[in-house]
């Protein structure tokens, strides 16, 4: 590793009573990089995350953001610094859209005019009609209006670090393959450091530079998808596996070249 | 059709900026007390399962004490409070009507509060928790932010039906001497004024009613995140209480306030004391249907300036006493007892209203029957009733000392109702009142009591300790004294057990005052 990582986990262990979540774990994410935690549930791969900007705190080991052990930095502000795009959107059903974007700039205690300058600039970023879907409730979206308004929303503040948890998990193939697409490249263009939760491989290899599979709280194997196909763990193979047969059946349904 | 044209609908009328006014206050204040202190309790406890099933505990216990007598322990309660604030720090505070009834009203209205509020925070789905965090907001940001705002359909939902719970038993703190539209209900209960009964009946629903709509159209609001649906239901809820206020506000509360218990003797004479006044140039008002226990005590704090009473009550009641002496130097030992707490025992009105086991005279008659002692060896067979505080007055018990009573059977009742009954065989015999009309109204008799186990009862007038050199007000009430005979009494109780125009108690008092203010 060249310089310091944005993210870096050192002998990271976490425990909910007897079960072991995260189980030793070291782990550095360059600045820039696109990681794919992937793993089955219970894995521990959302606790890891979370870890990160302190929703659950460490029992063991360091977890630096930035080259600033997170132990010494105080979690509200840390987690402002950090955007954090949830599952199923987690979007406030009280609040608009435009109100939902602009809460972290808001909490930060930026001017009202800024703020909905902000908003409307990320409402364009993530591809939304600004006249129809600016003073809408979340409500009256469908999921991925309501997955981009959640990435908009954890862009606010311009943080260089975003979390995903399985953000694109509820979505249909369609939508989550345009929505996939569309977060690669912002995630280029704004020079972003993601850490994106997936049980899908599939997605994970179109998505990520780097891939982490994790198994019972510990750190099965990570590296490129090339680099992954080397390993000689089982469970890894058989995670390469699906996507592996997926494009084999579809290379026999789909005839070459086709109507597509 | 004369129900409508009937004038006691006109009357009851004129009484309503004064009840609504002083029950929409009461119920606010015990609405925003309730608030005030349930909603946070809501929020401290939402997370910590022990300490908020106590609490829920707590307010539902308090919501299975039926109302009134939650109403009517905090009189007691405040008393206490009162005398122990001036013994501590020099300062008393009146434990009579408004205090007591917010302070009782207030924590019957927690339960919904509480429940709902609870609920209300439980309710949300933690993922939107988790996410308020994840944004970066503190825990009270949450809160604020996302937590409340979310609960607080669920939270107004609660507010209404205590706001409901309220206005309905707040109709019940007239006993305790909190104007409200119960007192209608009250009045009209004890002087068989039915209009009143009715019209307190309809304004207290019709308040709750408006109160629930407007309250449901601010819940179906919030819920609907529908801003001027619930801006229109909170623009109601404020023209309803200005409009209610406004009319008491800026009016005087000086002046002399004349207590009445809670029958139509009491509403008779309290009108007749309050006219006597009026007519002297002073500014009176009367505050009636007062429980018999708390008339005394907001004599003796100052309350009320004062009332009639019956000589037989006090020796038993306040002096504890349960001897019996002769009519004149009974009122004398009071008169000098009272004197010692400051209360003046201006002198006797001249009739007495004495407990007396009542029955039909017929009835009497074929079964021999003429004294108590006569009675005592039918009793086994036969049933009594008695009003509310009778059997558990010193008299009663005296009464079976003395005779040997054992009846086979006793009720208590509403007392106008205890004639009629005791009429038409319901009941045997009836502890009813010397100086009531219904008496020769049924072809009643009164037995003999040879062994004076009930003591006289003189009709007294006691002015408050504040009162005792009035001169003004004493010269005022001074050409009743003496005046009023058992005769006239009666029929002046009769009268106003009547259910027309002529038998309401003010109509009562100024025939009254016709029979007895000739010189």
């Amino acid at each position: 590793m060249p310089s310091r990582p944005m993210i870096g986990y050192t002998h990271v262990t976490k425990s909910f009573g007897p079960l072991r979540a995260v189980d030793d774990l070291s782990l550095d994410i360059a600045e820039g990089e696109f990681l794919a935690i992937v793993g089955g549930s219970g894995s521990g791969k959302t606790t890891l995350l979370r870890l990160s900007n302190r929703l659950i705190e460490v029992d063991g080991g360091t977890i630096t953001v930035e080259g600033e052990d997170v132990q010494n930095i105080d979690p509200v502000a840390l987690r402002r610094r950090i955007g954090y795009v949830f599952q199923s959107g987690g979007l406030f059903p009280h609040l608009s859209v435009a109100d939902n974007i602009g809460i972290t700039p808001k909490l930060l205690g930026a001017p009202s005019a800024e703020i909905a300058a902000r908003v409307d600039e990320l409402i364009e970023l993530v591809q939304l009609d600004r006249a129809s879907h600016r003073d809408r409730l979340p409500g009256a979206l469908s999921g991925g209006q309501r997955q981009r308004v959640g990435v908009a929303r954890a862009l606010a503040a311009k943080p260089r670090i975003l979390l995903m948890d399985e953000p694109f998990g509820a979505l249909d193939p369609l939508t989550r393959d345009a929505l996939g697409d569309d977060y690669r490249s912002l995630h280029r263009r704004l020079g972003l450091t993601t850490v994106m939760i997936t049980h899908d491989m599939t997605e994970a290899i179109l998505l990520a530079d780097r891939i982490a599979v994790m198994r019972g709280g510990q750190l099965l194997a990570q590296g490129s998808p090339a680099e992954l196909s080397k390993s000689s763990d089982a469970y890894v193979l058989e995670l390469l596996r699906t996507p592996r047969r997926q494009v084999e059946r579809l290379n026999l349904l789909l005839p070459q070249g086709g109507a597509a | 059709m004369s129900l409508f044209k009937d004038p006691r609908w006109g009357e009851a009328l004129s009484h309503l900026p004064d009840y609504l006014g002083n029950h929409v206050r009461v119920s606010l204040a015990a609405l925003a007390l309730g608030l005030a202190v349930s909603l946070p309790l809501a929020i401290v406890t939402r997370n910590r399962p022990a300490p908020r099933a106590i609490l829920l505990a707590l307010a539902s216990i308090v919501q299975t004490v039926p109302g009134l007598a939650l109403l009517a322990l905090f009189y007691p309660l405040l008393l206490l409070g009162a005398s122990l604030t001036l013994a501590w720090f020099g300062v008393s505070f009146s434990a009579f009507g408004f205090l007591p009834a917010m302070l009782a009203l207030a924590l019957y209205s927690m339960l919904p509060v509480l429940r709902n509020g609870i609920t209300g925070l439980n309710g949300i789905d933690p993922a939107l928790i988790e996410a308020a965090k994840g944004v970066g907001m503190t825990p009270r940001q949450s809160l604020l932010m996302v937590e409340l705002p979310l609960a607080l359909p669920v939270m107004m939902a609660g507010i209404r039906t205590a706001a409901v719970w309220v206005i309905g038993t707040a109709t019940l703190s007239t006993p305790i001497g909190q104007t409200s539209l119960g007192n209608y209900i009250f009045a009209g209960l004890q002087t068989q004024n039915w209009v009143f009964v009715l019209f307190g009946c309809f304004a207290s629903a019709l308040l709750a009613l408006a109160v629930d709509q407007l309250l449901g159209l601010i819940e179906s609001g919030l819920r609907r995140r529908n801003r001027l649906r619930a801006g229109l239901g909170a623009i109601g809820i404020a023209a309803l209480v200005a409009a209610t206020l406004i009319p008491t506000m800026g009016r005087s509360s000086s002046g002399y306030v004349v207590g009445a218990k809670t029958f139509a003797e009491q509403y008779v004479l309290s009108a007749l004391l309050r006219d006597r006044l009026q007519a002297a140039g002073l500014s009176a008002t009367a505050r009636s249907g007062l429980g018999s226990s708390v008339i005394f005590e907001a004599l003796k704090a100052g309350d009320i300036d004062l009332y009639v009473d019956y000589s037989g009550t006090l020796w038993t009641n306040q002096l504890h006493r349960t001897d019996i002496k002769p009519r004149a130097e009974l009122v004398a030992e009071l008169k000098t007892s009272l004197a010692k707490d400051n209360i003046t025992l201006l002198g006797e009105l001249g009739f007495e209203n004495a407990y007396a086991l009542v029955m039909p005279k017929k009835r009497a008659d074929a079964l021999g029957i003429h004294t108590i002692a006569d009675l005592a060896a039918h009793a086994s067979t036969l049933s009594i009733a008695g009003d509310y505080e009778f059997f558990s007055r010193p008299e009663w018990a005296a009464l079976q000392k003395a005779y040997g009573l054992q009846f086979s059977a006793q009720r208590q009742m509403q007392p106008d109702f205890m004639y009629a009954a005791v009429a038409s065989g319901e009941v045997d015999v009836i502890a009813g009142y010397t100086s009531d009309g219904l008496i020769a109204k049924y072809d009643l008799v009164a037995l003999d009591d040879p062994k004076q186990a009930i003591p006289p009862y003189d009709a007294i007038l006691l002015l408050a300790p504040k009162r005792a050199g009035d001169k003004q007000l004493k010269a005022a009430l001074s050409p009743l004294l003496g005046k009023i005979d058992i005769a006239t009494m009666r029929e002046a109780n009769l009268r106003a057990s009547g259910n027309d125009a002529n038998s309401s108690p003010d109509a009562v008092a100024k025939w009254l005052w016709g029979k007895v203010g000739r010189p």
